[in-house]
């Protein structure tokens, strides 16, 4: 069974959400990245979903725009980020690590090198913002020989019948996009959230987390009570750029945050 | 005399497929929300792209409003003086507006109204685009939102003001390197944003499917007019096309009707920037390496990491680091070549054409007139090199001057 497959399954045993924070790899500087990562883990933190630096990230609102730029002038490239994992896996073999990112890099890299250096280094699944299913081809197979898991999107705009499509071929979790928009968008609508959850849970199995306009205790909470895990990505990288001139302190907030979320959603 | 290797692909017109693939490259790559947009776009063009009224209007707008056809001028005084074979010109900046760009946003505010869209958006560089696309926004009465790089509105002020004139409203882009490619990131936010009542007329054979397919098919009107045009001036069809290539809308326009005439040359043209040996430069088919960006697979200026390298040329309207999908393939088949052109050969040419011919060609077409010098002088005089002369340089002027220490 994988890490994403035994966290979803020990959650549910305990009666618990994930909840799944999302940073950008390099952010403000390279070597803040992995010890963040244990400070989330420690605040609650289920799974982490690790942004790849990206010269443009389309589906990306200005905070995770300045992320990356941030990261990018450290010059962290993809390789750099699974090395973080790696270094992450060194104290911790349990938490699932997700890359986020965008095709490009991975393109450059190549698919079979990325499959394998993933699985090297104690990737669990990655989730490509512009590579919907259909041009998925030849990266899911590679991915499958390694036993990483594909994270596909669901928006508002997805129809059943895609639903299905995308549910045929996602392993991990489904992501369900609350909201048409870039992140960091806001205007959270939980009603209209729990209504496609419900149309995807007629079609999958497979745990849905949502994520796009989740930014406090309260937000999580009303989410983690329709979908099985919370993610929450600009409302930390928020926090990241306000203190990134301040390690301890940054930790401290983004642990502070986090460990609200917990709090909330397991109320 | 054709050397190309162009035995495997049958029939040109037959791409791309139905998702959108020349070849390897094209497709679909974008966000889960844009797909559901996206394939109602295609399924509007795929109903509207055969229908009779709307080709007779689109058709009209041409006609009457933008001033089609536009002539092909043989430049006779500059063909003589190199010696070599005949230069012609497509005038493509007798349009109204000034550039190719106006037959593309006129096809696709047209596609917008009957898809009952209020608000059109747009990303520019130079502000062709953007002033072809506020122009239409104004006749049809939408709304209008131009994407422009911040380093770009500096650039291309006049164009600015052309854009707030008709009614636009024009954002600055200061994200990444403020200039074409990031303004095309932040329309393409908008729309993610807006897509109930939002259009996004692309200006160029780039995006994700259909924009490729669809620009091209906006802009082939170029070189259907060109074939009879040629055939009536000359009795004869041309020996090669040129064309400049940024985003290669102008280029795909007049190439396209001619993919399947096998002997006819095709030579697309890149900005050169101080030279491709300098690596500052805008010429992803010369230089540059297989990538996905903007929603399509095609050839990019991408350093090793995969991360998007700022492009310098002269001409805004070339200063991309990508290229249309078609054209990777056009390259990838050999059916055409890419060259490319520095600065200093373009404003060469800019200046031949201007004192020779009287026309003052955009900076973007002064890069094809360049190379079709050089190929001209390697020709015999029966022979006929047809250049699509994309836009005209009244835009430039401000450039050229301050480029050579002129105050105006």
């Amino acid at each position: 069974m994988s890490r994403i497959q035994n966290t979803f399954k020990r959650l549910a045993g305990q009666q618990q959400k994930a909840l799944i924070p999302f940073i950008t790899a390099g952010d403000p500087q390279p070597d803040f990245t992995v010890p963040l990562m244990h400070e989330m883990v420690k605040a609650g933190a289920s799974i982490i979903e690790l942004g790849v630096p990206f010269s443009d990230p389309m589906a990306d609102g200005p905070v995770i725009q300045a992320a990356d730029e941030r990261a990018l002038e450290h010059h962290v490239s993809l390789q750099d980020v699974i090395s973080m994992v790696a270094e992450f896996r060194q104290k911790d073999n349990q938490t699932p690590v997700v890359l986020m990112g965008y095709l490009n890099p991975i393109e450059i890299m190549g698919y079979a090198e990325f499959a394998r250096s993933c699985a090297e280094n104690g990737v669990d699944a990655v989730l490509i913002v512009d590579m919907p299913p259909e041009e998925a081809g030849d990266f899911t197979a590679m991915m499958r020989e390694h036993a990483i898991d594909i994270i596909y999107l669901i928006s508002p705009t997805t129809d059943e019948a895609r639903i299905r499509k995308i549910s045929a071929v996602a392993t991990g979790y489904l992501y369900y996009v609350s909201l048409k928009g870039v992140t960091g968008s806001n205007a959270l609508d939980v009603v209209s959230v729990a209504q496609k959850l419900q149309q995807i849970r007629a079609i999958t199995d497979l745990p849905v987390g949502v994520g796009f306009g989740i930014k406090d205790g309260a937000t999580a909470q009303a989410v983690s009570r329709v979908a099985d895990a919370v993610v929450v990505g600009s409302a930390l990288v928020k926090q990241v750029e306000k203190y990134q001139h301040d390690q301890t302190l940054m930790n401290e907030k983004l642990a502070a945050t986090l460990q609200q979320m917990r709090d909330m959603m397991d109320a | 005399m054709s050397t190309v290797n162009t035995e495997t692909v049958k029939d040109y017109f037959e791409f791309p497929d139905e998702r959108g693939h020349f070849g390897r490259f094209g497709g679909l790559f974008v966000a889960e929300t844009l797909m559901g947009p996206l394939q109602e776009l295609r399924e509007a063009y795929e109903k509207y792209g055969g229908d009779e009224d709307f080709l007779r209007e689109y058709d009209e707008d041409l006609k009457h409003y933008v001033g089609r056809p536009s002539p092909v001028y043989f430049s006779e005084r500059l063909s003589a003086e190199i010696g070599g074979a005949q230069i012609w010109l497509k005038r493509e900046d007798l349009n109204h507006t000034g550039a190719h760009k106006v037959n593309n946003t006129i096809g696709q505010a047209l596609l917008a109204k009957r898809m009952g869209k209020k608000r059109i958006i747009a990303e520019t560089g130079a502000g062709q685009h953007g002033v072809a696309t506020a122009t239409v926004a104004a006749r049809l009465g939408l709304e209008c939102v131009v994407y422009m790089g911040a380093e770009d509105i500096v650039r291309q002020s006049a164009n600015v003001y052309r854009m707030k004139l008709l009614g636009a409203r024009v954002v600055s882009v200061t994200s990444g390197s403020k200039t074409l490619k990031d303004a095309l990131n932040e329309a393409m936010r908008d729309w993610v944003t807006n897509i109930d009542d939002t259009f996004y007329i692309i200006g160029t054979v780039a995006g994700p499917h259909p924009y490729p397919a669809m620009v091209r098919d906006f802009q082939t009107i170029i070189g259907r007019e060109a074939r009879e045009q040629m055939i009536e001036a000359t009795g004869r069809l041309p020996d090669a096309l040129v064309a400049c290539v940024g985003g290669g809308s102008n280029a795909i326009g007049l190439f396209h009707e001619f993919l399947n005439d096998r002997d006819i040359e095709i030579h697309g043209v890149e900005g050169g920037g101080d030279g491709i040996e300098t690596g500052r430069h805008a010429a992803p088919l010369c230089a540059g390496t297989s990538g996905v960006l903007h929603g399509n697979r095609t050839y990019l200026m991408t350093d090793t990491d995969g991360q998007i390298i700022e492009t310098h040329c002269i001409s805004a309207g070339l200063d991309y680091p990508g290229v249309g999908p078609e054209h990777a393939w056009l390259k990838d088949t050999g059916r055409a070549r890419y060259s490319s052109v520095t600065d200093q050969q373009a404003l060469d040419a800019f200046h031949k054409l201007t004192r020779i011919e009287g026309i003052i060609p955009a900076l973007e077409s002064s890069h094809a007139v360049a190379y079709a010098m050089q190929l001209a002088a390697q020709k015999s005089p029966e022979e006929i090199i047809l250049v699509n002369l994309s836009g005209r340089g009244d835009k430039d002027i401000h450039t050229v001057a301050e480029l050579e220490g002129i105050e105006l």
